[in-house]
């Protein structure tokens, strides 16, 4: 049996690798560029505007909200970065419905991947808004000792993403692999369904916690430099 | 195998592409169309704002003016009632001026139309009674009125009071004064000397009477010495005859006048 679809390689020269993960990832990269190209062609900044244009600028205040109400209060700053993030994430798992299709989520390369991004993204993030001096100095804050803790907290909280993504993702499809082995009928429609509704949580959460870790970090660094 | 490290740095790589061309192509174009008609509805609120705030003020104005020229109506419509007040007291004096004009006028009219008849109607009841005393008398008696009448002076004298004598008698002796009888008639020698004779007899005179014919007497004679007179008139009568008439006519105008009135 199948556990990542890492496992599903297309093309292969030496380190090389063209599996179906980053097939996928394509394909979605694809989808979601052509679709934003499109709908973004015909925006209008008339009070009356289409439906389409409407749901569109919903989604993207709704993110912008989300982002503010976590505590980043530039959201602009941030929505591509955790905007990209939620949408990969829902567009990935949403596409479970259809067959034979199986999200870049559920390989732990990906899920990784995008957990060394948010990883990265904190001190990036934190040092355009503060600086180095400061985003450095928040590590040894309020003691030197803390050091270490600080360091252990970066990579453990990377990690604990990463693993959470990947292992909802990536059971739900064996659970699904699993079920339709058992009962081809019915059962794994509610289950997909299930999937379905488990992955925009998992979606959700996901983006969710970038968005506090790199607020947390930024409002940390605000607080000590503003004491 | 669980994780494999082409994938890993693939999908790194995939993913920050795709985070750029997703801020490129949908995050950007949208904020900015949201963050633009933000802007145009906001200037439209601050343009319906400033367009509320007109027409307030407009309507304030209006209200002022309105008030203005309620007030500015109220005044002229006060002032017309004043001068129409004024104009009927005016028209209504002026009127009553005129009638007053008009009432006095028909008086007067009425008082000369009077005084005419009552001229003319002395004129003929004297012509009349003078004409049936002179035919009675020249009826009856078979004497002419002139002697009647000197019959009827020379009793006069003689049966004057003892008041009237007296003041008849020192009228007479006052010296220098001429004595004159006047009748309206040529009156007879017979008679002269008829009326010298009771004159001179009774007040003890030997006085030159003279005797002289006044048109102005319809039917009468009348003696004037000193400022004294005595007479027997049928003016007299007449006068009063004329007094009882005017009195009549003085009612009848009254009447008429009350009537016009």
């Amino acid at each position: 049996m199948r556990i990542s679809p890492d496992e599903m390689v297309f093309f292969e020269y030496g380190f090389v690798k063209i599996n179906f993960t980053i097939v996928t990832t394509w394909a979605i990269m694809l989808f979601m560029v052509i679709g934003s190209i499109l709908v973004t062609r015909k925006l209008v900044i008339k009070t009356k505007i289409s439906r389409w244009q409407s749901i569109l600028e919903m989604v993207v205040t709704g993110i912008k909200e989300q982002i503010e109400e976590v505590g980043l209060h530039k959201s602009k700053t941030y929505i591509g970065f955790l905007g990209t993030l939620f949408l990969f994430l829902f567009t990935s798992n949403l596409l479970t419905i259809l067959p034979v299709y199986e999200p870049p989520t559920s390989s732990l390369s990906t899920t990784a991947a995008l957990a060394v991004s948010v990883f990265f993204a904190v001190p990036v993030f934190n040092i355009m808004e503060h600086g180095i001096l400061d985003y450095l100095r928040s590590y040894v804050k309020p003691l030197p000792i803390m050091l270490p803790f600080h360091i252990i907290s970066e990579f453990s909280r990377t990690l604990a993403l990463a693993v959470r993504l990947f292992g909802n993702m990536m059971s739900g499809v064996i659970i699904l692999g699993i079920l339709i082995t058992i009962t081809p009928l019915v059962f794994p429609i509610v289950m997909t369904a299930f999937g379905l509704l488990t992955g925009s949580v998992q979606s959700y959460i996901f983006t969710i916690l970038a968005t506090v870790f790199i607020a947390a970090a930024a409002n940390e660094t605000e607080t000590e430099v503003n004491t | 195998m669980l994780f494999d490290w082409f994938t890993f740095a693939a999908q790194l790589v995939n993913f920050l592409i795709l985070a750029w061309l997703l801020k490129r192509f949908l995050f950007k174009p949208i904020l900015e169309a949201i963050d633009q008609r933000e802007k145009l509805i906001a200037n439209q609120l601050h343009e319906a704002e400033e367009s509320k705030a007109n027409t307030g003020r407009e309507f304030e104005r209006f209200q002022q003016k309105n008030s203005e020229f309620d007030r500015q109506r109220g005044d002229l419509l006060t002032n017309a009632i004043l001068e129409i007040n004024a104009e009927r007291q005016k028209l209504m004096e002026q009127t009553r001026v005129e009638v007053e004009s008009l009432r006095l006028r028909l008086q007067e009219s009425l008082r000369n139309e009077q005084l005419n008849v009552g001229s003319e109607i002395i004129r003929r009841t004297r012509e009349e009674v003078f004409t049936v005393v002179r035919k009675t008398l020249d009826d009856l008696a078979s004497a002419n009125l002139e002697e009647q009448m000197t019959t009827v002076f020379i009793k006069q004298i003689n049966e004057l009071n003892s008041d009237q004598w007296g003041m008849l008698n020192s009228a007479l002796c006052k010296p220098g004064g001429e004595i004159y009888v006047r009748s309206a008639f040529e009156m007879p020698v017979s008679q002269q000397i008829a009326i010298k004779n009771v004159i001179n007899g009774n007040f003890k005179l030997l006085a030159d009477i003279k005797f002289e014919t006044s048109p102005q007497f319809i039917s009468g004679i009348e003696l004037i010495t000193n400022g004294y007179k005595v007479s027997w008139n049928i003016e007299d009568y007449l006068i009063s005859l004329e007094a009882n008439i005017t009195d009549l006519l003085n009612q009848r105008s009254d009447l008429m006048t009350e009537k016009v009135s």
